[in-house]
């Protein structure tokens, strides 16, 4: 289609089912809204934008939730619509998921993540800090700021680069702990453990990493991974199960080394 | 509550200039930082964790130096609004970063980063600092790699570059199109180490909005917790500011939607002098808006120029599909006035260009604000698979929010903000004129003059945060009393609590009928319109009669729902709309006095005979600092005159 000529669509009317909830205490439920002309040109967020104008309009408490890039690279955004994370399109946050998706009539709902370790803190909006106190416990390779040695002394081939950036590419969502049936955190702790690994940089510390951050992961209360692979299905940068693999090959290297 | 001044606003030159030591030193540009460190006072190790540091912001400034600070030994708290202090907009850089490596021989040296720096600015920044700049680029990607940034190499193994932004050498390092993101990373990551160590303690969720002067000298902060409204004091020993650009005063940009001036502008009030508000950068290679829900503006990389080739309809109100207008019939503007350039030519040029095409009535797209990026020359001669290695995640990119796919149908572009070169005016060290408060990475007006050049914004970023603070820190903090932090009790901090609590329930004790973002759109129109590609004296005067009405009107109609005392998006939202109201007048003050052109500010009374950008050095060669005035429409004009030592001043050139 082109864009010279494009006639504007004419908007849909949507049902929102919404969680609201105060705050951290209170008990929350679904809350039904409507959305009388949604452009499909919309974003997602900006759908929910025109909904909180009205209600604040109206006197009510708009819909709270986290976004801030809104071109899918910061991870604030986390939304469940209608039981997915980030929602129906693949490799895709639910900032850059469009409204052209959906049809003239449909119901959609809209829940924060769901999982133990991230306690919501009010409506759509959770508490992610335990991502990092993973990250704190060990995702990084110890180097003072100084004078290393040259970026070049120490060749990386290219295809062990890419493997690492393939990994690095986690934007700390946490769809993949949403995504999972045990809440698991094991593709974001896989993610960062990978892509260090991945480097000559990262070999010092590779075990002694690899066996703080899961214990970590496990004293925050995630659950245990049992292959589902959701994680990956939902991640919005398309990271491989994997890593998880290379997770659990590099504990259980370091656990029989450190017997 | 600040109104208007019913006489409007006016400016006064102050006639002392003392304010204003940069403290940059002589001698030979080479050897000026060496010799300045060499002379700075230092603390003692056993002694850093003595002092306390404040650090508002976690992008690529603040991380780097809280993680530097904390890891020296001082005793660091970061601030940051997000959840998480990764999350912080400098993650979304996508080009790269520059540095004088020379890796490929290509004639690439500190002195040529320099003198492209100091000529891309337009003559607009200070030297010593461009050059510091320049030299210690050297060391961040070393520092970097370190880390384990995973930056994109040869089968070799070592370290790729490219060249960008129309630089003739490659001396730009780049992990995919997601560099911000990974050095963020990488300095994030540095953090959450020092988090472990106890040196640091981040506080996200924290929105800085006061800061604490006691005596003439910056001593700490006021906060409000995000998740409950708990309003909170912080002392320390300095206070340094990370906290990025106001690009979010046009409401659309390429920023993240909670950038804010907050900071910067409280800061500003307590005696901080702001630095040529008005230079303002706008990027050609943005989304353009699909209607009036639209938020924000999305950047692709200006590397799709290299590429694709620009263009509009030659006749004004063609409304033809473009696979339907034939060649002849096409004007590919760019090309046609800069034929050794073409697609390449600057940021502004290209901006400013698009914008006259649209202005004619030859925009292409449902608004008529766009020009095509045509890559279907470059799929003919380079084939699909080519253009899909090079650009696959932008074009991907641009058909999720367009619907467009970008290998059958040109994309259509239009300019958008995107960075902000003003900020606080800070000396060599980093230091604002109100003691102890140091500004470090966008948030400053440091390095980049009146346009900065492409992939530089990372470099200073973390110049700024791994290396100058580290230093200048020190040496400050040497010449305070060790173990003094003055108490969060005394009057300095009740004063300032008090006038936020104050701030925050007259906000929301209006109850008016317009919401937050109705006012955030208006003045991001206005701007846009007035202060925004081109800006001539009729309109800086129009926007300056109608600001103070905006502003007066937020403050009598606005509608803040709930209360402070819980997570209240309308109210951080309505705390720095309030600031932009402000900030915005500032901008048109500094664009309407500096009557010349010069970079990304283009004032249409001087222009050369083809339209170029016309700079007057013998009448503003100098830094505009701006000093509070005390209400928001009375600004006192302070002058750092620049002198040019070693890169001569030319007009720049394209053609």
């Amino acid at each position: 289609m082109s864009g010279a000529d494009a006639p504007s669509r004419p908007g849909m009317r949507l049902t929102l089912k919404v969680w609201r909830q105060a705050d951290r205490q209170a008990a929350g439920r679904l809350v039904t809204y409507e959305a009388p002309d949604v452009s499909p040109d919309m974003s997602f967020l900006e759908m929910l934008d025109v909904v909180n104008e009205d209600l604040i309009l109206r006197g009510d408490d708009p819909i709270a939730f986290d976004h801030d890039c809104r071109e899918g690279i910061c991870g604030s955004c986390a939304l469940m619509v209608n039981g997915y994370a980030h929602g129906p399109r693949r490799a895709t946050t639910v900032c850059q998921l469009h409204m052209r998706e959906y049809a003239d009539g449909d119901t959609i709902y809209v829940e924060p993540w769901r999982a133990a370790s991230f306690p919501v803190l009010k409506d759509l909006v959770v508490d992610r800090g335990a991502l990092d106190r993973i990250v704190a416990a060990g995702g990084f390779i110890s180097v003072p700021t100084g004078s290393p040695p040259d970026g070049n002394a120490t060749p990386v081939p290219k295809d062990d680069a890419e493997r690492a950036m393939d990994a690095a590419a986690c934007i700390g969502c946490g769809a993949c702990v949403a995504a999972c049936p045990n809440a698991s955190a094991s593709l974001f702790t896989g993610s960062k453990l990978t892509h260090l690994a991945s480097l000559p940089q990262g070999q010092p510390e590779r075990h002694r990493r690899a066996l703080a951050m899961v214990d970590q992961m496990d004293a925050e209360g995630f659950g245990s991974c049992t292959n589902i692979g959701e994680c990956s299905a939902a991640c919005p940068k398309e990271i491989p199960m994997d890593v998880i693999a290379q997770m659990n090959a590099d504990v259980r290297r370091a656990s029989l080394r450190s017997r | 509550m600040d109104l208007l001044s019913p006489a409007g606003t006016r400016w006064r030159e102050s006639d002392d200039s003392s304010m204003l030591a940069s403290g940059a030193p002589g001698g030979p540009l080479a050897d000026r930082w060496d010799e300045h460190k060499f002379r700075m006072r230092l603390v003692n190790p056993a002694n850093r964790r003595r002092y306390r540091v404040l650090i508002v912001g976690s992008g690529l400034a603040g991380a780097a130096a809280a993680a530097s600070l904390g890891e020296m030994g001082y005793h660091v708290d970061v601030f940051c609004y997000q959840d998480s202090p990764r999350r912080a907009h400098s993650i979304a850089a996508q080009g790269g970063i520059n540095a004088a490596k020379n890796y490929r021989n290509d004639g690439d040296s500190v002195y040529r980063l320099f003198y492209d720096t100091v000529k891309g600015g337009d003559f607009r920044a200070r030297e010593s600092n461009v050059y510091r700049l320049a030299q210690v680029s050297v060391d961040i990607i070393d520092q970097c790699v370190a880390q384990g940034v995973p930056f994109a190499r040869e089968y070799g193994g070592l370290l790729d570059n490219r060249s960008f932004g129309g630089a003739q050498v490659s001396r730009t390092f780049y992990a995919r199109g997601q560099t911000g993101q990974q050095l963020l990373l990488g300095a994030y990551q540095a953090l959450q180490r020092q988090v472990q160590a106890g040196t640091v303690v981040v506080h996200p969720r924290h929105d800085m909005v006061e800061l604490v002067t006691i005596d003439g000298t910056a001593n700490g902060i006021v906060t409000r917790d995000m998740i409950d409204g708990t309003i909170e004091r912080w002392s320390a020993d300095v206070v340094i500011l990370a906290t990025g650009g106001y690009g979010n005063v046009f409401y659309l940009s390429t920023n993240a939607k909670g950038c804010n001036t907050t900071a910067i502008w409280r800061a500003h009030k307590k005696g901080a002098f702001f630095a040529n508000p008005c230079f303002t950068q706008i990027h050609p290679t943005c989304i353009p808006v699909s209607g009036e829900h639209q938020s924000k503006l999305t950047l692709m990389s200006e590397s799709l120029r290299n590429d694709g080739r620009i263009w509009v309809p030659q006749r004004a109100g063609d409304t033809r599909p473009p696979d339907q207008i034939p060649e002849a019939e096409r004007d590919y503007f760019l090309e046609r006035k800069y034929p050794s350039f073409g697609n390449l030519v600057p940021r502004d040029v290209a901006s400013r260009n698009a914008k006259d095409v649209c202005d004619q009535g030859r925009g292409v797209g449902p608004t008529g604000l766009g020009v095509y990026l045509d890559f279907s020359e470059a799929i003919q001669r380079l084939g699909a698979p080519t253009i899909k290695e090079r650009y696959g995640n932008l074009f991907d990119m641009y058909e999720r929010i367009t619907a467009e796919d970008p290998y059958s149908v040109p994309m259509r572009i239009f300019p958008a903000i995107h960075y902000t070169m003003g900020g606080l005016w800070v000396d060599y060290d980093l230091q604002s004129t109100i003691p102890g408060l140091f500004v470090a990475g966008e948030a400053n007006f440091s390095d980049h003059g009146a346009n900065r050049l492409g992939a530089s914004a990372l470099m200073q970023g973390l110049a700024d945060g791994y290396y100058v603070l580290p230093s200048t820190i020190g040496s400050y903090l040497a010449s305070q009393p060790m173990g003094k932090t003055p108490s969060p009790d005394g009057a300095a901090f009740t004063d300032a609590e008090a006038a936020v609590r104050s701030r925050v329930e007259s906000l929301l004790a209006v109850g008016g009928t317009r919401t937050v973002d109705s006012f955030h759109r208006e003045l991001g129109l206005l701007m846009w319109d007035h202060c925004g590609m081109a800006r001539n004296e009729a309109g800086l005067t129009e926007a300056l009669r109608r600001l103070p009405r905006l502003r007066e009107e937020f403050w009598r109609d606005v509608k803040v729902p709930g209360s402070g005392a819980m997570l209240n998006q309308s109210l951080e939202k309505a705390q720095r709309v309030a600031d932009f109201l402000e900030l915005g007048e500032l901008m048109c003050v500094d664009a309407l006095h500096r009557s010349e052109s010069c970079g990304g500010h283009f004032r249409e009374e001087s222009q050369t005979p083809d339209g170029e950008a016309r700079r007057d050095d013998e009448r503003f060669s100098y830094v505009a600092a701006w000093e509070h005035g005390g209400g928001p429409s009375d600004p006192v004009l302070h002058k750092e005159p620049l002198t040019f030592e070693h890169v001569h001043p030319t007009q720049r050139s394209y053609t």
